[in-house]
C-alpha cells in the first residue's frame, strides 16, 4: 500500500457533530499551521441546524498558497458516527483515518488502501477529565494533540494558542493543554511513523492575517462611517452586524456618559430594514443593511425607490445557495442578476465584488462613499464561502488623511450663497447626478418632497411624457458617471498573444488562478480579468474583445454573470463560454480545469506550441 | 398634479411668536375630492403647527401611498417630505429618526397603508417607541383604487359599491394600546376643536404618538349604509374627554372644579389638561382605555379623544442609548477609530 505522503500540501477533513463544540478546536488546528507560516484554508460545510446534524471542516494546507477548496482530503478526523462510513469511504487510496476507537469499527471498515490512526478519544479524555461538559469539548482538543504529533507539528504553537486564547481565563488553558498533550503522547507512543503527511515551517503566510469576510465588512463599514443599521437576521449575513455591533461597543461609546455614536435597529423584515437604511441615508446619516438572497427578493420594493427617488444606501448580501429557502449554509454566486437590476420598472444597481477579507473591509466603505457620491443603492456581492469562513488575506490599513465622501450636499451656507432656482432633480453638473439637501438645513430654502413616483427637475410630482423619459434618461447618464467611479478589474496576463481569456469574480477567484496555473502547465495559457464591479468598465469588454475565448467562470447554474456581460456590452455571446459550479459547496481548480479542457477539446481549439493562436 | 398657492401674504396676518404666519405653513394645492376628509386633518395639522409657533424646517413629513399619503403635499411647503412606497412609512422614518432625533417627525398613513400592506411596519415602530406622530387617515376605503373596503371597514358597513362588508374590522386604537403605544388617540375630521389639541398633545409626547383621524370618503364611503361617514361618525360620535393643550411655555389660565379634571405633565413639560364628561377614566391607565373602547363600541358608539397617554414614555433612542447630538452630524473624528487602532486590531488576526 503506498501511503500519500506529503509536506505542507494536503487536505484534512474534520467529521463532527453539529454543536458538539468542534468549531474551536478545528480552529485551533488550522490557526496552528498558519502560525507555522504555511498557507492555510480552512471551510466549514455546516448543516442549517443548531445541534445534531453532521458538520466537517475541511483544512486545506498548501504551500504554494493556493486557498481554494481543493476537492477531496488525505487525512479523515471522523468523529461522527452519523458519517463514519462515509468518511472512511470517500478518502482516496493511501489516506488516513483517524476515529476514537474507544468503539471497535465494525466489519465494514475493510479496506485495504487506508492507514487507520486509531485513538480512544472518549476513553483518554473520560479518564482524564470529571466535568462532562468540559469532556465534549476536551475530546475535540485531544483529536488536535495527536494531529500535532502525527503530522510533526511544532506543538509550542498550539500551547501558544490556547494560552492566548484563555489570556483572560487561566482556568481554562490548563485542561486545553492538558488535552493537547495526552493526544500528542497518546500518538507518538502508538501512532509514531504511521502518517507521511507533514507540516514544516515556511514562511508562506508573511504579513496575512486570518479572518472571515464578514467581520471585515463589519469593521469596513464601522471605518467608512456607517451610524444607522436597519437589519434581519438571516444566514450567512447575520454575523455582519454582530462584528459591526461588537466593534462599536469598543470604538463607538461616548466617553462623556456611555452613549452609543451608532444607532442599529433590528427589523421587523428585510423590508423594514432597507426602509431604515433608505430613511437614514435621506437624513443624511450613513446607513447600510446585511442580508441573503431571501432578503433581496424582499428588499426589491424598496430598492426601485432608492433607484428612482435617488437614494443612497448600502446592502451587503452574503450570497447562499437559492432559489427559495434553497441550502442556507451552502454557497453560491447565483443573487447576481437578481442584485442587478433587483425592482420592476427600469432599474439597475451597482455592484461590487470583493474577494478576500481585504476587499471585504475596503468595499464596505469605498460602498458608503458611493452610494452617496452616486446618490443610489449600492450592493456588495459577497458570499458564504468568503463571509462565514476564515480566509487568509492581506492586512487591513486605513489612511488617516482619508476623507468620507459625501456627494453633492448643499450646506445651509450653500443654499444662502446659490444665485440660481435650486432643483433636486436638476442636472447641472452634466454628470447626472444632482445636488440634495438634508431635512432641517436652511428656514427657507432647500426643502423638497421626496417621492417614489414621476418627479420633475423640482421634485415636484409629473406625470408629463417627455419628463418623465428626459429623467429616465438622466439616470442613465448617472450609470454612466457610475463606471467611472466603481473599482476597475483586475488583469493578469499571462500571454498577450493567447487567444483565450476567462472572467471571473469574488470567490470564484482563488479556484481561477489555480486552475489557469495548472492549464499553463499543460501549455493551455489563458490571460484573466477579476471583475470588481458593475457597471462594466469599458475595459472589460476591450478584455473579450482581445481574445478569441473568453470563459467566464462562476458559481450558479444559469450563467448569471456571463447574461451580464453579455446584456450590458456589445460582445458575441459565443465568445464567451461558461465554466459553471452551483453545487453548493465552494468552486474547485479541478472542475474549472474539467470545463475548460472539455471545452477546447470538444471545439479542436486546443493551442499548440506554435499554433491556435491569433 | 398639485399646483402652488398664490405667493401673497398678507401684510397684516397674524403670527406667531416664531415669526410665521398660518400661510408659512400650507403646502400645494390639494388635489383630493371636494369635501375629502384630509384635507380637514391637514388644516389641523397646519393649525397644530402654527399655534405651536414650531419652526417649518424642522419637520420632516413622512408618508406611504394612498389618498392620505398624499398629503404631506398640502402642508408645510417648507418643509422636507417623503412620501414613500406603500406600507413602509414607519420604517423610513425610523431611519431619519435615528439619523437626526432633532427633527420633528410627522408620518401620515391611511387605514389601507396601516392596517394592511403595513400592518408589520405600524406594529413595530410602536413597539419600538419611535418619536413619531403617527396620524391615520381612516376613511374604511381605498380610494385611489375606487373604493374598495379596507380592513377597518366595520362589518355590514357598505359603500358606494353597496356590497356590506362581510369581515371584522381592525380597531386601530385598540391595537395600538395593546401593541405598546404611549399616546393614542381618536378623532374625527370633521371636528377640528377636537382634533388640533389632539395632535399637539402627540408633538409634545415623546414616543409614538397615534391618531387615529377618522376622516370619511366622500366619493366611495360617504353613503347611508357606510360607518364611515360624515353623518354616521356625527351622530354615533364619543368623546371620551376634551380638553386643553396647554405648551411649557404658556400659563394655565382656565381652573376647573377639583375632581372634574386630570393633568397630565408630558415629557418636554407641557401640559394635557382633561376635563372628564363624568366619573371617567383613567388616560393614564392601558386596562382603562381598552374598557373604554369596548363599552363604547358595545353601545354602538366610536369613541373619540384621548384614550390613553403614557406621559413617562421613553423612545427608541433612549431605548438605545444613542448619543444626544444628532448622528447625521458626526465626522470622521467621531466614527473612524484610525489606522493605528486597525493595526492593533490585525495583530488578533495572526
Amino acid at each position: 500500500m503506498n501511503n500519500i505522503a506529503r509536506t505542507n500540501d494536503f487536505v484534512v477533513r474534520f467529521a463532527n457533530v453539529n454543536g458538539s463544540g468542534s468549531a474551536s478546536a478545528n480552529n485551533l488546528f488550522a490557526k496552528a499551521i498558519f502560525r507555522m507560516g504555511v498557507p492555510v484554508s480552512p471551510k466549514n460545510i455546516f448543516p442549517s441546524n443548531i445541534q445534531g446534524l453532521p458538520t466537517w471542516y475541511e483544512v486545506r494546507v498548501s504551500d504554494r498558497g493556493y486557498l481554494a477548496r481543493r476537492g477531496g482530503y488525505d487525512l479523515a478526523v471522523a468523529v461522527n458516527g452519523q458519517t463514519l462510513l462515509r468518511d472512511y469511504l470517500d478518502l482516496p487510496p493511501g489516506g488516513y483515518f483517524l476515529y476514537d476507537s474507544t468503539r471497535e469499527l465494525s466489519a465494514d471498515f475493510d479496506r485495504k488502501d487506508v492507514t487507520l490512526l486509531p485513538v480512544p478519544l472518549t476513553e483518554l479524555c473520560n479518564t482524564a477529565f470529571e466535568h462532562p461538559k468540559l469532556r465534549q469539548l476536551l475530546k475535540n482538543i485531544i483529536y488536535v494533540g495527536a494531529l500535532a504529533s502525527l503530522l510533526d507539528m511544532e506543538f509550542t504553537v498550539l500551547t501558544e494558542a490556547v494560552e492566548r486564547q484563555y489570556a483572560k481565563n487561566a482556568k481554562l488553558a490548563g485542561p486545553n493543554i492538558k488535552a493537547l498533550e495526552l493526544g500528542h503522547d497518546y500518538a507518538a507512543t502508538h501512532l509514531a511513523g504511521r502518517c507521511q503527511l507533514k507540516v514544516q515551517r515556511i514562511d508562506g503566510v508573511g504579513e496575512r492575517i486570518l479572518v472571515d469576510g464578514n467581520t471585515a465588512f463589519g469593521l469596513g463599514a464601522l471605518y467608512g462611517g456607517a451610524t444607522v443599521v436597519g437589519w434581519y437576521p438571516i444566514t450567512p449575513s447575520t454575523s455582519v452586524i454582530e462584528a459591526f455591533e461588537k466593534y462599536c461597543r469598543k470604538f463607538r461609546v461616548e466617553e462623556d456618559g456611555g452613549r452609543r455614536k451608532v444607532a442599529i435597529l433590528q427589523a421587523e423584515d428585510e423590508m423594514a430594514a432597507l426602509g431604515i437604511v433608505i430613511g437614514a441615508s435621506w437624513n443624511g446619516a450613513r446607513a447600510f443593511t446585511a442580508t441573503s438572497g431571501p432578503g433581496i427578493s424582499l428588499m426589491n420594493e424598496l430598492l426601485g425607490l432608492g433607484y428612482f427617488a435617488e437614494l443612497p444606501a448600502v446592502v451587503l448580501n452574503v450570497q447562499r445557495a437559492g432559489p427559495s429557502t434553497g441550502m442556507p449554509t451552502r454557497t453560491q454566486q447565483a443573487d447576481i442578476l437578481a442584485s442587478a437590476y433587483a425592482s420592476h420598472g427600469d432599474t439597475k444597481h451597482p455592484l461590487l465584488f470583493p474577494s478576500d477579507p481585504l476587499e471585504c473591509f475596503e468595499m464596505a466603505a469605498d460602498a458608503l462613499d458611493l452610494a452617496e457620491r452616486l446618490q443610489t443603492p449600492v450592493l456588495v456581492l459577497s458570499d458564504l464561502d468568503l463571509g462565514m469562513n476564515d480566509n487568509l488575506s492581506p492586512p487591513f490599513t486605513w489612511d488617516d488623511s482619508r476623507r468620507y465622501d459625501r456627494g453633492k450636499v448643499l450646506s445651509h451656507d450653500d443654499l444662502e450663497r446659490r444665485q440660481e432656482k435650486w432643483g433636486r432633480y436638476l442636472d447641472v453638473d452634466g454628470d447626472g447626478i444632482c445636488y440634495r439637501t438634508y431635512p432641517g438645513t436652511h428656514p427657507d430654502k432647500g426643502s423638497y418632497f421626496t417621492r417614489g413616483t414621476s418627479h420633475n427637475e423640482y421634485s415636484g410630482y409629473t406625470e408629463d411624457n417627455v419628463i418623465y423619459q428626459t429623467g429616465m434618461e438622466r439616470l442613465t447618464k448617472k450609470w454612466q458617471t457610475a463606471k467611472t467611479l466603481v473599482p476597475g478589474p483586475v488583469l493578469a496576463m499571462r500571454d498577450d498573444a493567447s487567444p483565450l481569456g476567462a472572467i471571473f469574480v469574488g470567490t470564484s477567484t482563488a479556484a481561477a488562478c489555480e486552475a489557469l496555473d495548472l492549464l499553463a502547465e499543460k501549455g493551455i495559457v489563458i490571460n484573466a480579468m477579476r471583475l470588481r464591479a458593475f457597471p462594466f468598465a469599458d475595459e472589460v469588454y476591450r478584455f473579450i474583445n482581445a481574445h478569441r475565448q473568453v470563459f467566464v467562470i462562476e458559481q450558479n447554474r444559469d450563467a448569471q454573470l456571463r447574461t451580464l456581460l453579455v446584456n450590458e456590452g456589445d460582445v458575441d455571446p459565443a465568445k464567451l463560454p461558461s465554466v459553471l459550479h452551483f453545487d453548493g459547496l465552494p468552486i474547485t481548480a479541478t472542475t474549472i480545469c474539467t470545463q475548460i479542457e472539455a471545452h477546447l477539446t470538444s471545439n479542436r481549439q486546443l493551442p499548440t506550441q506554435d499554433g491556435g493562436r491569433r | 398634479m398639485s399646483s402652488e398657492r398664490p405667493v401673497f401674504r398678507h401684510p397684516q396676518a397674524t403670527k406667531n411668536s416664531a415669526g410665521y404666519s398660518r400661510k408659512d405653513y400650507e403646502g400645494a394645492i390639494s388635489t383630493l375630492c371636494a369635501g375629502c376628509g384630509h384635507d380637514s386633518t391637514t388644516n389641523a395639522i397646519i393649525q397644530a403647527c402654527f399655534e405651536l409657533a414650531i419652526e417649518p424646517h424642522r419637520v420632516a413629513k413622512m408618508s406611504g401611498i394612498g389618498c392620505s399619503s398624499k398629503t404631506p403635499a398640502y402642508f408645510l411647503g417648507r418643509s422636507h417630505g417623503f412620501n414613500a412606497v406603500h406600507g413602509r412609512m414607519p420604517a423610513i422614518a425610523a431611519g431619519a429618526n435615528m439619523a437626526n432625533r432633532e427633527l420633528l417627525y410627522i408620518g401620515i398613513s391611511g387605514d389601507g397603508d396601516t392596517a394592511s400592506i403595513g400592518m408589520g411596519q405600524f406594529a413595530h415602530a410602536l413597539r419600538r417607541n419611535l418619536n413619531l406622530n403617527y396620524i391615520c387617515m381612516n376613511n374604511g376605503c381605498y380610494g385611489l383604487t375606487k373604493g374598495q373596503d379596507s380592513a377597518t371597514a366595520d362589518r355590514g358597513s357598505a359603500g358606494k359599491k353597496g356590497e356590506p362588508n362581510p369581515y371584522s374590522a381592525i380597531d386601530l386604537c385598540k391595537l395600538a394600546i395593546e401593541l405598546g403605544a404611549s399616546y393614542v388617540a381618536r378623532g374625527f375630521s370633521g371636528d377640528k376643536q377636537q382634533l388640533v389639541p389632539l395632535i399637539k398633545g402627540a408633538f409634545a409626547h415623546n414616543g409614538l404618538a397615534f391618531i387615529d383621524v377618522i376622516s370619511p370618503c366622500v366619493t366611495f364611503n360617504n353613503t347611508s349604509t357606510s360607518t364611515k361617514s360624515y353623518e354616521y361618525v356625527r351622530e354615533h360620535i364619543e368623546a371620551t374627554n376634551t380638553f386643553d393643550f396647554i405648551p411649557l411655555q404658556q400659563e394655565i389660565l382656565a381652573h376647573y372644579p377639583e375632581g372634574t379634571s386630570q393633568e397630565v405633565v408630558m415629557h418636554d413639560g407641557s401640559i394635557i389638561s382633561l376635563h372628564k364628561s363624568e366619573a371617567g377614566k383613567e388616560v393614564t391607565s392601558r386596562r382603562h382605555a381598552l374598557d373604554g373602547l369596548e363599552e363604547e363600541k358595545a353601545k354602538g358608539r366610536l369613541l373619540t379623544g384621548l384614550l390613553y397617554v403614557d406621559p413617562h414614555s421613553v423612545d427608541t433612542h433612549e431605548i438605545i442609548n444613542s448619543t444626544l447630538r444628532p448622528l447625521n452630524t458626526l465626522v470622521e473624528a467621531d466614527l473612524c477609530p484610525g489606522g493605528a487602532a486597525l493595526a492593533k486590531l490585525m495583530d488578533g488576526w495572526r
